[in-house]
């Protein structure tokens, strides 16, 4: 039990549907940026998409390949660990049901690895049957740098960590290997429902 | 990449609170005892939580201030406007209440002297909070690494731990340099403008000198600057960053 916050109020904001907020969060407008490093500035002569690891031929798209995929638009709430959540937010890309297609696999996780090096853990039933895609577009315009563009992971049933920016590839793996904030204690699956924020939650 | 020692699981404990510091008109330190508390590494950050009467609640991060080798743990918090867990923390908040908070949270954006330098630390508004914990880490366990801070503000009543990072300033190694963007007094000994190219060029340690630099404050800022520390030729690698608060996008 929660102590009471002698003379806090809180400022509750009126949320349309607070069925839609997980616990611990709050509503947010705008679009807060979080990053641990420099934006990188990958141009699409240099940018494309792999998919490698326990595959039986790697496989992989230039820009201009990736770019005519066929692609999906969503419209998915997205929730930050640091508390914000936004919801409407509009999104086209490739679906990972689509790329992993070209693939074969038995392996049962993969490594999301990105420009900066970021790297973020997913089990594969987390990033298929269309739950996952490598989004380039937000709201109608081509992804900003800031937001993770050309391209990043859009998982938006986990913590927005595990949509890792600047996406380049997915590496698949036979075991579960932590990512970046997982190795930093933040937790290994991230389900806002649950509000699986860090190591342990 | 070497996997990190993971802590256990990160209980929700009961602080309480010892002292609220005035520091600017807008910003307080918020110092805390806190038992059961398993130490932190200067640059980490807590969440608080706060409970209504009729138990709604409100999470919401903040750095720690203080060192690790300080006696209490200090939050340093600034009200924003529109905040709901900051003005009650900077204005509700006194001497002998209860705090619920849990942590450390966050391995990236710390430092301590196994990791060396020299260092550069750069901070818009109160994202100077978890540089000064890094300042006085360096200084309680008598660190050599040389360091550079440059700490950007509004005017000069909103530079928060002006006092301390002055005397800081005249440690050995440490450099403290100030600018003021909106206003400064006529005597200001400082520097004028936001942090640019120019002003980067003059007070960071240059890229051959391969400084490990934190930029720490609004995104904006956090941005420009890490962008042109990077156009500069510093290894990408080298510079962490943390940012607050809206991008307006």
């Amino acid at each position: 039990m929660s102590p009471i916050s002698r003379g806090f109020l809180g400022r509750r904001r009126p949320v349309a549907d607070p069925s839609r907020i997980p616990p611990g969060q709050y509503l947010t407008k705008d679009f807060p940026v979080l990053s641990a490093g420099p934006t990188p500035h990958t141009p699409l002569d240099e940018w494309s998409f792999t998919i490698q690891g326990e595959v039986q031929e790697p496989v992989s798209w230039p820009w201009e390949e990736f770019s005519s995929l066929p692609s999906e638009t969503i419209t998915t709430d997205i929730h930050c660990v640091t508390k914000w959540s936004k919801l409407d937010t509009s999104w086209k890309g490739v679906s990972v049901d689509t790329l992993l297609e070209q693939v074969n696999t038995e392996a049962e996780y993969l490594t999301a690895w990105c420009d900066g090096g970021y790297t973020t853990n997913l089990a594969l039933e987390d990033v298929t049957d269309g739950k996952a895609w490598v989004a380039y577009q937000y709201g109608g315009e081509p992804l900003e740098p800031e937001h993770g563009g050309p391209a990043r992971l859009l998982v938006p049933h986990l913590y927005f960590w595990k949509s890792a920016k600047w996406v380049r590839g997915l590496t698949l793996t036979p075991d579960d290997e932590p990512g970046f904030w997982e190795n930093y204690g933040y937790h290994n699956h991230g389900d806002p429902w649950l509000e699986q924020r860090y190591q342990g939650d | 990449m070497a996997r990190a020692a993971l802590p256990g699981r990160l209980k929700w404990l009961q602080g309480s609170v010892v002292e609220v510091i005035d520091e600017t008109q807008r910003t307080k330190s918020i110092v805390l005892e806190l038992p059961g508390w398993p130490g932190h590494r200067a640059g980490q950050h807590v969440d608080v939580r706060l409970t209504a009467e009729d138990g709604y609640q409100a999470q919401r991060s903040y750095s720690i201030a203080s060192a690790p080798e300080d006696g209490y743990l200090v939050l340093t918090v600034e009200e924003l406007d529109d905040g709901e867990v900051s003005p009650y923390l900077a204005g509700e908040l006194r001497a002998g209440d209860e705090l619920e908070l849990r942590g450390p949270i966050g391995g990236y954006f710390v430092w301590e002297q196994s990791l060396g330098g020299p260092l550069l630390l750069i901070a818009g508004g109160s994202g100077i909070v978890p540089l000064r914990a890094i300042l006085r880490h360096r200084a309680a366990t008598d660190g050599t690494v040389p360091v550079r801070l440059l700490y950007s503000s509004r005017s000069l009543d909103e530079v928060i731990y002006h006092a301390e990072l002055t005397r800081l300033g005249t440690d050995d190694g440490v450099d403290i340099s100030f600018t003021l963007t909106r206003d400064w007094p006529q005597d200001w000994q400082g520097h004028r403008g936001r942090i640019d190219r120019r002003l980067l060029e003059e007070i960071a340690w240059p890229p051959d000198q391969q400084p490990l630099v934190y930029v720490c404050g609004p995104s904006g800022l956090v941005e420009a600057t890490a962008n042109t520390l990077v156009q500069i030729g510093h290894p990408p690698g080298r510079v962490k960053t943390e940012r607050f608060g809206p991008t307006g996008t």
